[in-house]
């Protein structure tokens, strides 16, 4: 259980104490990444299907390897080769794959609320691993680690220990395609809870409508939007919507959105870190510059996303006392 | 020897006559014999008592989806005549978009047989607007309402065609026929799973603009001018939609419109506080608030003409699936009066109006011999209990169709009996 809940659908229905519930059991869950020997028998005998019907390589191994190193049996299901391909519906195709008993079912889809269906309709947990445009959960969460991180870090406080106190006040500007995307609505949901302010940017025609509901400051213009930001935190241009028409291209899109180290230095906070959910188009709306200078928590978000996915796995599988 | 049923005791609406009061409705041989406060009532004369109740025209449903032929296992004729009777609708216009499409004299001949087989609703068959519901060429109208066809639709899709619908306006004039559109600018309105707006952004669902529908209404509003033919807008939700359809009138257009009853009670965030319910899925989606305040005050107002269900059954092998992948429809008939019983108990509708918009007014739109408790007018009847609770429980609707989002909501009003033809087909 995280708090009240069984399953973690999306970080709009998780309080401030459930969030830092997950936070700061994810910071006992980094120390024993950096053990020589990662593995703990935390979730032996316990089994987690990674069930995904969109392509990822790094979210499924993510939670692979957290399953892993908490000993648990994970299963990876992907859509192409199986049934699904044959006609079989998701509620069938999850119930099929409740049959064999998994604890924990994490599920990526395409279609926003289908981690919600397979919930309300199977007995196990279940894990959001990103649906459609709608939440990302765990990387909501690994973000507001590795902020915390970060901001513990410039104030010279021990890095083992992330202070997530220290996210209240600070402004973090997402840029890039908000409409399409999930990790902007859980970073949304999470980060306000944690005090800190979100201002969103990016063409119109890739701000949605009303987002300004969410608590999103909105902005059209980069410079304004970075202005005495404190991270910003960069998306992926997916290929697809280029013609949607959404933008007119890459070429114009990394001029107006884009960040590359003449930008930054001119532009960003002297301390404002970088972050992007990966993965990177570099050149686009990142230089690789950028993506690979010392503003970048980039990888940092990578680590701390098993942190945070074995926290996750093991609060709800239901794991015996936090004795990692 | 005449039968003689005398309806006694209740408060007789009818909006057509101008009737509102205590008054006698006898019944003979199937006709209305009269309405009156006094009337002396023979010995032989059957008595229904309506102490309590309102007794009003039958309902009439200008926008209802009975699947037959073709998807027999959503709904058939009979079940949705069935579904009809007992929401105290004794008239219904059946959409084309079955399988195969309404588009000649055989299908629109075999929902006729069948509805007359059930004997319960009367049920209008409406033709297609283009040959199979393509929307390339005309259909055949003249055929189609030789065959019994009341209007033209192609309702499930819009007449994306300009051209297409003006010819079809046009046209349809030679037979007097009105043209009833689904408005919805497909290019505007792309995929879409709900309504544009904070809801929509916040579930990561895909939104249809309130424009996509009001561009289309006003499209077809300068059509109507263009071509003087008779267009009727289908299940307006749109704030947009209400100031066309308001501009059409001013210009004294031949322009009609109809609300469904989920558009008039509920909205996006509503949906959103459901989840990803499929049972609030349907096509327009459910809108904003403010586009809701606009339809039911046009409804009140005579602007939007009638309540019409759009009562459109799916099984769950089209429902229960991701909300992206579900079909859209809810059912509607057996709803549909409580629904907007409740708009009058939160003062947005008078009862007499809300009457009026269930019977007289559909009736009119269509051009429809129907909806009024005239003497001589068949005796199609409901009567209403007003302050039943009743507790929708799908499983127990008359309809194939479970999908509705008032699943398992206290509503007030229900209708106890209806009479077709002076024949009591639901209560007893």
């Amino acid at each position: 259980m995280i708090g009240r809940h069984r399953h973690l659908i999306g970080l709009e229905e998780l309080d401030r104490g459930e969030i830092l519930q997950v936070l700061q059991l994810a910071t006992s869950m980094k120390e024993v990444l950096r053990r020589p020997l990662k593995k703990v028998p935390t979730l032996r005998g316990k089994a987690v299907v990674n069930l995904f019907f969109e392509a990822s390589t790094r979210t499924r191994s993510s939670f692979e390897t957290a399953a892993k190193i908490l000993s648990a049996d994970a299963l990876n299901w992907t859509a192409a080769g199986s049934s699904v391909s044959k006609g079989e519906t998701l509620v069938d195709t999850a119930r099929n794959l409740e049959a064999m008993r998994p604890d924990v079912l994490v599920i990526r889809h395409a279609a926003s609320g289908a981690p919600r269906l397979v919930a309300e309709r199977v007995g196990c947990a279940v894990v959001n691993a990103g649906d459609g445009a709608h939440e990302h959960p765990s990387q909501g969460l690994l973000d507001a680690f590795t902020l915390a991180e970060h901001f513990t870090r410039a104030a010279g406080g021990p890095e083992a220990a992330p202070d997530f106190g220290l996210l209240a006040g600070k402004t973090v500007a997402i840029v890039g395609d908000v409409s399409h995307s999930r990790v902007a609505r859980s970073a949304l949901h999470c980060l306000p809870k944690l005090g800190a302010k979100v201002r969103v940017c990016g063409p119109p025609t890739m701000i949605p409508a009303g987002i300004e509901r969410m608590g999103a400051e909105v902005h059209h213009a980069l410079p304004e939007a970075v202005k005495g930001a404190d991270a910003v935190m960069m998306l992926r241009i997916q290929h697809e919507r280029i013609g949607d028409p959404l933008i007119p291209g890459t070429r114009e899109y990394s001029k107006f959105w884009g960040l590359n180290a003449r930008k930054a230095a001119e532009w960003l906070a002297p301390g404002a870190c970088i972050l992007h959910p990966g993965p990177i188009n570099r050149g686009v709306e990142l230089a690789p510059e950028v993506a690979d200078g010392p503003r970048s928590v980039i990888l940092d978000q990578v680590q701390n996303g098993v942190a945070v996915r074995m926290a996750i796995l093991y609060l709800l599988a239901g794991g015996g006392e936090a004795h990692v | 020897m005449s039968e003689l049923l005398f309806i006694e005791g209740g408060r007789v609406i009818d909006p057509a006559g101008g009737v509102d009061g205590l008054r006698t409705v006898v019944v003979r041989d199937g006709r209305i014999a009269e309405v009156a406060e006094r009337v002396e009532r023979p010995r032989e004369a059957r008595v229904l008592d309506a102490r309590g109740r309102w007794v009003t025209p039958g309902f009439v449903d200008l926008h209802v989806h009975l699947r037959e032929p073709g998807q027999e296992y959503k709904e058939t004729v009979a079940t949705g005549a069935r579904a009809a009777v007992a929401g105290g609708f004794t008239t219904v216009a059946a959409m084309a978009n079955t399988s195969p499409v309404n588009d000649n004299a055989s299908v629109t001949e075999l929902v006729l047989a069948r509805a007359a087989a059930a004997g319960l609703a009367r049920v209008r068959p409406v033709g297609c607007v283009s040959r199979g519901q393509k929307g390339e060429e005309l259909a055949e109208y003249g055929e189609l309402k030789a065959a019994g066809c009341v209007a033209l639709s192609d309702d499930g899709r819009p007449v994306a065609s300009p051209a297409l619908m003006r010819r079809a306006l046009e046209y349809a004039r030679a037979f007097d026929l009105p043209v009833a559109v689904h408005e919805e600018e497909p290019a505007l309105a792309g995929k879409w799973a709900m309504h544009e707006g904070a809801a929509a952004t916040r579930m990561g669902l895909k939104g249809m603009p309130a424009q996509a529908e009001s561009a289309m209404v006003w499209r077809d509003v300068e059509l109507a001018e263009l071509t003087g033919g008779r267009l009727h807008l289908q299940h307006l939700s749109t704030a947009g939609s209400v100031r066309a359809l308001r501009e059409a009138k001013r210009r004294g257009l031949r322009v009609t419109g109809e609300a469904a009853p989920h558009h008039l009670a509920l909205t996006d965030e509503d949906l959103a506080r459901a989840g990803y319910d499929t049972s609030w899925k349907m096509n327009p989606p459910l809108r904003s608030v403010e586009d809701r305040r606009a339809v039911q005050e046009a409804l009140a107002d005579g602007t939007i003409d009638c309540v019409a269900t759009d009562h459109a059954p799916h099984s769950a092998v089209e429902k229960e699936l991701e909300f992206d992948a579900a079909a859209n429809g809810v059912v509607g008939l057996e709803t549909a009066f409580a629904v907007c019983l409740g708009l009058v108990r939160q003062g947005l509708l008078s009862e007499r109006r809300l009457i009026e918009a269930l019977t007289a007014a559909p009736a009119r739109a269509f051009g429809l011999a129907a909806g009024s408790l005239a003497p001589g007018a068949p005796a199609d009847v409901a009567v209403l209990d007003p302050a039943a609770e009743w507790r929708v429980e799908p499983e127990r609707f008359h309809s194939k169709g479970r999908h509705t989002p008032w699943k398992g909501a206290a509503l007030t009003g229900r209708c106890t009996h209806t009479l077709v033809d002076g024949r009591l087909v639901h209560g007893s």
